[in-house]
């Protein structure tokens, strides 16, 4: 178990080089930092302070250099835009995209397993079918299209919700979260209810899929044969046999929202991470995307992780190699 | 002795496909007396399979169970509701499946799964359980049961799955066991060490035992009495004495003739002509006649009524090899 930590670990500085090369030579190349940050009628003087400022003069090897010597003393540059640390502008955002990001999860296993569990075990039952139906319409509608719907039918028509910002943070753990409080509450619903709805699409298809392929199954059939309760036998038995490929995609899409709920931040001008990264590719703050592109490569390797960790309790035919 | 544990009246099983239907099982009837052994044999497709999930109400969709009546120990089972069934399942009348390998739960220990029947058919508390796990798994003849009990299926071998999955069904002291063809999955030297361990506990623990196979040798040394099935239908059944010396139908001629034998010289073993007729388009007559060498006019187009040919032996054949009297 240590030893296979350890090999993650090493895993993870590889990627974070990689990633980091990558990056910073394609970041270079996109966008013009300068015409960004000065006036249109700056003077040519006041153009090369600027780059001498950024050390936009030195040639990339070097400016690479400089920025591994930074990252390895814990800095990750200076944002162009704000003056302050790029990290440090990260990681403020952090809670208010992971506190809508688990509230769509949840929403998202709460709703999808249950319901994909019967659509597997009863096919042909018009319940089933209008589920079935229902999950398409999620999978196909763009997440810009139905937060601008939710909008319109839940704030404009209804004015059940705000339409966009976010509640009244409290700090928790040294975190500023908007969840422990009603207005936060009700700011919260709505994203992350748009961002949930793909995603109890997709889970509940892989959950039916895979359901469907466990009740042919021997076993399933056995453990009617020894009187185990329907109940039992769809969730005890079946549905855990099914979970595996669930657990994947759930990795994978948490990571994704993590890292890219720009669209649905961007909708609701939820000040997160995602909104963080749009603005910063849109002024070529370069520090910033490079730190944010990394923060996600860490966050990817930590989530691919836990799903590891997870596949081996939930199947103890695999083992952590 | 003696007593009937179970009797079966009229069972129908039909598939309702888009191809259309597909008679499983139509219309059979037999009996089981207390701590009896009853062979069902047949070939593949010939329903035998069919009717053991239809005693226990495991047929699935598209399929319908339809029966006169499913007596066990004097109360009807086609006739119970699922709730009740729950009930009779593992706890009255137990199954032991064709193959080991799939049967049991991959995500669960051997404890777990011998537990999850006695949670579900008695009151044991915890300590009891384990107990009783493995005293069932030293029953079954599992080396070192209590370091086994924490295992998982697949760090088992078929053989030894196949023994839990009788202990499983030997769990909460079943009255009846069907077994779906408990040895055909497994390797020859296994599967005589199987049937020897499944007559021996059947015998000890009083209960009766329905061995599912298409191996009319393995039946003959097992069962007191045989049922052969073609078609969805018994086309003989009698003492497995009756059936192997005074055998009355052309098909379990056939079927008897087509065991290999060390005491007779033979170059080439007897096989019955033909195949097994397409399921979706069965012939009128006798469902046995286009590949009967006996077969005239007669078992084209009539079905055979059951002849009794001997004391509990009959047959449904026109022109059975022994004579007999039609019953109706």
């Amino acid at each position: 178990m240590i030893k296979y930590i350890i090999k993650r670990l090493l895993q993870m500085l590889v990627v974070l080089f990689v990633v980091s090369l990558v990056v910073f030579i394609f970041t270079n190349y996109i966008g013009d930092p300068i015409s960004m940050l000065l006036p249109e009628d700056a003077s040519q003087e006041e153009i090369q302070q600027a780059i001498r400022r950024l050390g936009l003069d030195k040639p990339i090897h070097v400016q690479y250099g400089i920025f591994v010597k930074d990252i390895l003393s814990g800095n990750f540059g200076k944002s162009y835009v704000f003056s302050r640390p790029a990290l440090e502008l990260i990681i403020e955002r952090i809670p208010a995209t992971l506190e809508i990001v688990i509230t769509a999860m949840i929403i998202a296993i709460v709703l999808a397993i249950p319901l994909g569990v019967y659509a597997g075990a009863y096919p042909k039952r018009r319940s089933s079918k209008v589920i079935m139906a229902g999950s398409i319409l999620g999978i196909s509608l763009p997440s810009f299209w139905v937060g601008m719907m939710m909008i319109y039918i839940f704030s404009v028509i209804l004015g059940w919700m705000p339409a966009s910002g976010r509640g009244e943070a409290i700090e928790v753990f040294g975190m500023r979260l908007s969840i422990f409080s009603m207005s936060g509450w009700r700011h919260i619903m709505l994203p992350a209810l748009t961002l949930a709805l793909g995603n109890i699409a997709m889970l509940l298809r892989l959950t039916r899929a895979g359901m469907q392929e466990n009740m042919r199954q021997d076993y399933v059939k056995f453990a009617r044969a020894k009187g185990v309760s329907p109940k039992k036998v769809l969730f005890g038995h079946a549905l855990k046999n099914a979970l595996i490929p669930v657990v994947t995609v759930f990795g994978v899409r948490i990571g994704q929202l993590i890292a890219f709920t720009t669209i649905t931040e961007t909708i609701y001008a939820w000040p997160g991470m995602g909104k963080l990264l749009i603005d910063s590719i849109y002024m070529a703050d370069r520090p910033i995307i490079v730190a944010y592109l990394m923060l996600v490569a860490v966050i990817f390797v930590v989530i691919n992780f836990a799903v590891d960790i997870i596949y081996t309790l939930i199947d103890p035919r695999i083992e952590l190699r | 002795m003696g007593n009937k544990l179970l009797e079966v009246k009229e069972l129908r099983t039909y598939f309702h496909t888009f191809k259309g239907v597909v008679k499983a099982v139509d219309g059979i009837s037999f009996s089981l007396e207390e701590g009896e052994i009853l062979g069902i044999v047949g070939e593949s497709g010939s329903g035998k399979s069919v009717t053991s999930f239809s005693i226990l109400k495991l047929i699935e969709e598209p399929g319908v169970v339809e029966a006169e009546e499913i007596l066990f120990k004097g109360e009807d089972l086609f006739r119970k509701s699922e709730k009740d069934m729950m009930k009779v399942r593992g706890r009255e009348i137990s199954m032991i499946f064709q193959d080991p390998m799939t049967s049991l739960n991959p995500l669960y220990t051997i404890q777990q799964q011998i537990e999850e029947m006695l949670k579900l058919h008695g009151n044991f508390n915890e300590g009891q359980r384990k107990e009783r796990c493995i005293e069932l798994l030293r029953l079954v003849g599992i080396p070192n049961p209590e370091d086994r009990l924490k295992s998982y299926p697949h760090q088992f071998s078929g053989g030894m799955r196949q023994r839990v999955i009788i202990a499983i069904a030997l769990a909460a002291n079943p009255k009846l066991i069907i077994a779906d063809e408990p040895t055909t999955a497994l390797d020859v030297t296994i599967q005589a060490q199987i049937l020897k361990l499944m007559k021996e506990l059947v015998y000890n623990e009083g209960a009766s035992l329905i061995l599912i196979t298409h191996d009319l040798a393995v039946v003959s040394q097992m069962a007191d009495r045989i049922a052969v099935m073609y078609c969805g239908k018994i086309v003989e059944e009698g003492s497995t004495d009756d059936i192997i010396k005074n055998t009355a139908h052309p098909y379990t001629k056939g079927l008897l003739n087509s065991i290999p034998r060390l005491n007779k010289n033979l170059n080439r073993l007897e096989q019955i002509p033909g195949m097994v007729p397409n399921m979706f388009d069965l012939p009128r007559g006798c469902k046995f006649a286009p590949r009967c060498k006996y077969s005239k006019e007669k078992c084209l187009v009539e079905e055979p009524k059951n002849i009794i040919v001997g004391r509990g032996h009959r047959t449904a054949c026109h022109f059975p090899l022994k004579e007999g009297y039609i019953l109706d």
